[in-house]
């Protein structure tokens, strides 16, 4: 009895520490931001990206003896999402700035909760003679500011963080919410029962799911003031049945068009078998979904690899922090399916113009969904509540 | 909405009824077999492979079931033959049946240049349809005759499995292989054959759960990372709560699909419940399953005496 009753434990235990391993890769995987996404990060918004006559910190070097390294959290050859659309903006930072394959040193599955892991990736980028390392995700942070202090020649540059020193160790981040209020109109003239669903990794707690979330929402609005939108939260990045399991609640509740802030393609894929619509996030999804896909959010990680890479060369990297957007060409939405409503072209566009010239999403009179006043008319949120302190949801936004 | 959120359970506790169903069949014969998750893990990769290049459902399961057949083929030699331990062993399934899927999916990730996507056509054959008349009835049609092909198939198993298990001449002789081996031996059963049959065919059923992951709850695309994730374990906890019987394991698949996709389901802005909750909850209703079982020491429902213990002839 006693052997059967020691083997369920053991089984039990196996069983909830797979849970419990699961729950720690979902949130240490943190592709994207994680909820700390602070002020910090925003200071970087107001330095844009490094000017080209800017005199830099480090000495230029030559274009043949560069060295880029990478660190990824994903595999890039797993075709979609956020690994893939990092790595498709080095192979067209390679293209623009003219390098051969080897001078682009690749660290695929860096586990970024293993500090000793990311440490020996980025000591085997340093042996092979990198001048500058990207490290793609949030948990890289610390131990890249730490080499940075310790190789202050070699460039370090952090994707969705908050820290960096001025020198050899920035952070870069986009503001993908402009690509989303596109992508909201989109949606908002779609739907035809005013319900529009949105699967989302995280919580009301993390600014940039929640910020994505109302910037939509506001798209929607600003063309179909009727609509609702719809939030299941799954609390993973990347867990595609869960994604799909949340998109049928929507689609069960009469939700017709499904947005998404999560990493794979299952929420469309939902729309599609039950023959709506959606628009996914960051890779075009019109190849996965090709009778529901509307348009996605997309990054164009290429615009700021390719400046930043060309600034090491000419020997102008100054070491501010990037948070570039539409205008740089960072953000924007992958191109109209076919299935988008007559006359969505137009207002995209539009609105498009608008961003660019000088429309901040994120100005004049905005009301959360409890009913309190975010910001008033002829003012606009800074840099620094869009990146850490987005824990509201827009008026239209129903949580259930 | 209750109707959707039963149907959105069923459609969820289905790989686990597989799972289960298989674990109990080896179970039942006297193994205790943990590589569920590494079987359904080969199931997926195979099923999905078969899929992608024959747009073939039949195909794709007999498939799924082969590859099951072969992971159980593995353990059931190691165990039953040369009577190495049978917990490591199940556990070393896992991961050699993780890895074989994973190094194989990465292979058919690089040549279709990108996830593939099985064809319109195929994920037609495995939608959710209504069976005619039947399906027209309100709230039964929805809830019993409109779900895929793969979830009465499922069903079907395990009434089979149960049928099998309580009412053939076999299926008493396999029980009897599962409580006392060194019995069965004496009363003219033949326990290596007996234990290999229901090894390798509670494998091939694990197998049909891993398709049911790939090929459904995927949406018919084939990502590397995260295409079983501890359905497996769920299906090994799954078997002591159904109390070794497969009819009981329909109900317990459903409960448990059912907390799977409760958190989508309560409205939110009724009950304000943490996520983590609802993820937690099957764990802890299996504790208390547990824990009412082991008070209970019925004989019926609880684990064959034999499990997990190896019989070698010998040492009679």
């Amino acid at each position: 009895m006693f052997k059967k009753l020691l083997s369920f434990a053991l089984v039990l235990m196996m069983v909830l520490s797979l849970t419990a391993c699961k729950g720690q890769s979902a949130t240490s995987g943190t592709a994207t931001t994680g909820t700390g996404n602070t002020e910090d990060a925003a200071t970087g918004g107001d330095a844009q990206e490094p000017s080209a006559d800017a005199t830099g910190v480090l000495a230029p070097v030559a274009k043949e003896d560069l060295k880029v390294g990478v660190i990824h959290i994903g595999d890039p050859a797993d075709g979609a999402g956020y690994t893939f659309a990092h790595d498709q903006g080095i192979v067209e930072m390679q293209k623009a700035v003219g390098l051969s394959d080897n001078q682009i040193i690749r660290k695929n599955n860096v586990n970024d909760a293993d500090a000793l892991a990311i440490r020996t990736a980025i000591e085997e980028c340093l042996e092979e003679g990198c001048q500058i390392i990207f490290g793609t995700s949030w948990g890289y942070m610390d131990t890249m500011e730490q080499l940075a202090a310790e190789y202050p020649e070699v460039v370090f540059s952090h994707c969705s963080g908050y820290k960096s020193n001025g020198t050899n160790f920035n952070n870069y981040f986009g503001r993908i919410y402009q690509a989303r209020y596109l992508a909201g109109i989109a949606a908002g003239l779609k739907t035809q029962s005013d319900k529009i669903g949105f699967v989302a990794a995280m919580g009301k707690d993390n600014s940039e799911v929640t910020g994505g979330i109302n910037a939509f929402a506001m798209g929607i609005e600003s063309v179909n003031p009727d609509a609702k939108v719809y939030v299941k939260v799954t609390n993973s990045w990347f867990d595609p049945t869960l994604e799909q399991q949340a998109a049928e609640s929507l689609l069960d509740m009469g939700c017709d068009v499904i947005g998404q802030h999560a990493d794979t393609t299952a929420p469309q894929l939902a729309a599609e078998a039950r023959g709506v619509w959606g628009c996914g996030y960051n890779s075009d999804m019109t190849k996965d979904a090709p009778a529901a896909h509307l348009t996605a959010p997309v990054w164009h990680w290429g615009a700021y690899y390719t400046s930043a890479v060309q600034s090491v060369i000419d020997g102008t990297w100054t070491g501010e922090n990037y948070f570039g957007g539409m205008e740089e060409g960072l953000v924007a939405i992958s191109p109209l399916s076919e299935n988008v409503a007559e006359g969505t072209a137009e207002a995209i566009n539009a609105a498009e113009l608008k961003i660019l010239g000088g429309f901040k999403v994120f100005e004049g009179d905005i009301v959360d969904n409890e009913g309190n006043q975010i910001c008033t008319e002829g003012n606009f949120l800074s840099d620094g509540d869009i990146t850490g302190k987005m824990n509201w949801y827009y008026k239209n936004v129903v949580v259930q | 909405m209750i109707i959707n959120f039963l149907f959105a359970a069923i459609k969820a506790g289905t790989p686990l009824l597989f799972g289960t169903t298989g674990e109990i069949m080896t179970q039942k014969t006297g193994n205790l077999n943990l590589g569920v998750e590494g079987m359904m893990f080969m199931g997926a990769f195979m099923s999905f492979f078969v899929a992608y290049h024959s747009d073939s459902l039949v195909l794709a399961l007999l498939a799924a079931f082969a590859i099951g057949v072969f992971a159980a083929l593995i353990y059931a030699v190691l165990t039953v033959s040369f009577m190495a331990n049978q917990n490591v062993t199940g556990l070393t399934l896992t991961i050699f049946g993780t890895g074989f899927a994973k190094f194989f999916g990465a292979m058919m990730i690089d040549e279709a240049g990108g996830s593939p996507k099985l064809s319109g056509k195929f994920l037609k054959a495995v939608s959710e349809k209504a069976i005619p008349v039947l399906g027209d009835i309100p709230v039964v049609g929805k809830l019993l005759f409109s779900h895929n092909p793969l979830v009465y198939l499922a069903v079907a198993i395990a009434i089979l499995c149960t049928l099998y298990l309580l009412k053939t001449r076999s299926g008493l002789n396999m029980r009897a292989v599962g409580e006392n081996p060194g019995a069965a031996d004496a009363a003219g059963i033949n326990v290596t054959l007996t234990k290999y049959l229901h090894i390798l065919v509670g494998g091939g059923i694990c197998g049909l759960g891993g398709a049911y992951l790939s090929l459904i709850n995927g949406g018919g695309i084939w990502n590397n990372s995260s295409v079983v994730n501890g359905q497996g374990w769920i299906s090994v906890a799954l078997v002591i709560f159904a109390s070794w019987n497969p009819a009981k394991a329909i109900i317990g698949s459903l409960v448990f699909g059912a907390f799977s996709v409760l958190q989508f389901y309560v409205p939110k802005n009724i009950i304000e419940v943490p996520n983590a909750f609802y993820v937690m909850l099957p764990f802890l209703i299996t504790t208390f399953v547990l824990i009412i079982t082991s008070m209970r020491k019925s004989k019926e429902g609880s684990q064959p005496a034999g499990c997990g213990v190896n019989y070698f002839r010998e040492e009679r």
